[in-house]
């Protein structure tokens, strides 16, 4: 293709644009509509992933070891806990640190229990690798010697993995429909338009046309419908986004999780309703324009 | 040139439209297709553009073999022919200039030949100072002229008219018909249906008949055309 052809065909598809009025406003307005449930779909999901995936990686194992155990066995024990395959990270924990952190989270009652009547055992914090092997880790140490027991939260664990499983497999089952849908929606639209440029088509046709060249004002057409229908959901996704951080933020601080960084995270939200406006536009275009090419 | 070989056509409802069609019509000719309403007339223009395919037999048009080329090459062909319709489609969202510029940018011409081309044609059928006119804002016979203009626009070598005074008014109708005399005055090969016999009564040419979808006479001025292969 010639440049000066692929220019026409820009400056043709811009034209065609104003040309057709209220028509592109209609297919202007679906892929609003679309990409803004896209965009808030998505900024949801991405955070819930993130929060589940801080909560995920945050659980460990706790391996309590039998009093009256010497150093040297400690020592022989972190040795046995390092080489499991899927631990990350092993940390030690005394009892006099144990006691102090349920001081610290319960109350200064349990100073009562300090010195010798310290009831509690020294403690290795044990990280795996990735957090569904905590309970296969919470297993063996149990296995090892000196071990007095070794805990990972159990059930609450198990059901927290099951949550957030839930909530990514039903996250991306939903965001795969709702691009099915907005692809059927805006081609639906675009084929609307399409139609009522059907006599168009064809005197194209009849002059000597050939379906790229006639073709390819439409999907430009269909690519820009994608990039202006793309402005509104992107800033109300990045105004809103901005606001609900700094609310959530501040509840969250307590916690120690995070919601994902605005800059980062709307430079790729604002560039994936761009492409997703500009290629669906232009598929949409293309798929309904089909039919009327056949001769 | 132009030749049908018994050619036959039969719509999907049985009717037979075209009952062995074979005529040559040769370049620089200009040919009436008369005939009343529903005898064929438009179906062999239609063929002739490939916007209707045979049923049987051979079309060739400047070389094309119709019955065997290619989807792909329909656009190729009609690029050498220039067609004129009676309602006479025109793109209604675009300027004059840009509805005759349309058929030269297909073949990607580039913007300054476009212009001066487009220029010359549409002085060609003294509408130069309508071109930043759209269509609704012409006459009929205004609008066929741009029709016409548009056909000649990339110097085809065959006119294809269809009734193209069909909804025009006898002076209007006479305009039209000193174009395409003058069009085919240059070389260019015109044929034309029609059943405005006053038409074919004044400016003189060949005549086809069809009539129940058979060629029932092939006149030149004066006498019965004689193939002289």
């Amino acid at each position: 293709m010639k440049i000066s052809t692929f220019k026409r065909h820009v400056i043709e598809s811009l034209k065609s644009l104003k040309r057709n009025g209220w028509m592109s406003v209609a297919a202007l307005s679906a892929v609003t509509v679309t990409l803004l449930l896209v965009g808030i779909l998505f900024s949801i999901l991405m955070n819930v992933n993130k929060v589940a995936s801080d909560v995920e990686n945050d659980v460990q194992v706790r391996v309590l070891i039998n009093r009256g155990t010497t150093n040297k066995q400690e020592a022989k024990l972190k040795q046995d806990l390092v080489k499991l395959h899927s631990v990350s990270k092993i940390k030690f924990s005394s009892k006099e640190q144990e006691l102090k952190n349920v001081i610290g989270s319960y109350g200064k009652e349990f100073k009562l229990f300090g010195g010798d009547d310290n009831p509690l055992n020294d403690v290795f914090v044990v990280s795996a690798k990735k957090p569904e092997q905590t309970v296969k880790i919470a297993k063996e140490a149990k296995k090892m010697k000196h071990v007095y027991d070794a805990k990972y939260g159990g059930a609450s664990a198990k059901k927290l993995f099951n949550i957030v499983d839930n909530i990514q497999r039903w996250g991306i089952a939903i965001s795969l429909l709702l691009l099915f849908v907005a692809v059927f929606l805006i081609s639906n639209t675009i084929r609307i338009t399409i139609l009522s440029r059907k006599n168009e088509i064809a005197i194209m046709r009849l002059v000597g046309a050939t379906n790229g060249f006639i073709r390819w004002p439409f999907i430009l057409e269909g690519a820009w419908t994608g990039l202006f229908g793309a402005i509104i959901p992107i800033l109300v996704v990045d105004f809103g986004y901005v606001w609900l951080y700094g609310i959530i933020s501040n509840s969250l601080a307590s916690t120690g999780y995070r919601l994902l960084t605005p800059s980062v995270f709307l430079f790729q939200i604002d560039t994936l309703l761009i492409l997703i406006g500009i290629v669906i536009g232009a598929i949409g275009s293309g798929i309904s324009m089909r039919r009327f090419l056949r001769i | 040139m132009i030749e049908f070989k018994h050619v036959f056509k039969k719509y999907s409802n049985e009717v037979l439209a075209a009952n062995d069609f074979s005529v040559k019509i040769r370049q620089g000719e200009f040919v009436y297709v008369i005939g009343p309403s529903g005898a064929g007339k438009s179906t062999f223009i239609k063929m002739m553009y490939r916007e209707e395919h045979p049923t049987s037999g051979e079309i060739i048009v400047n070389d094309y073999e119709l019955q065997k080329i290619k989807s792909s090459e329909i656009p190729f062909l009609r690029r050498e022919l220039g067609i004129v319709f009676q309602d006479f489609k025109l793109l209604p969202k675009l300027t004059i200039f840009e509805n005759i510029a349309y058929a030269l940018q297909v073949i990607e011409k580039d913007p300054e030949t476009i212009a001066t081309r487009v220029n010359y044609v549409l002085d060609l059928v003294g509408l130069k100072d309508r071109v930043n006119a759209f269509p609704d804002e012409l006459s009929g016979g205004e609008q066929q002229r741009i029709s016409i203009a548009r056909a000649i626009a990339n110097k085809p070598e065959v006119v294809i008219a269809d009734e193209p005074t069909g909804n025009l008014d006898p002076d209007t109708a006479a305009g039209i018909m000193e174009i395409l005399e003058r069009i085919n005055g240059e070389g260019t090969t015109v044929v034309m249906a029609t059943h405005n016999s006053q038409i074919v009564d004044q400016y003189k040419h060949r005549v086809l008949e069809i009539e129940d979808g058979k060629i029932v006479r092939d006149q030149t001025e004066g006498g019965f055309f004689q193939d002289e292969d």
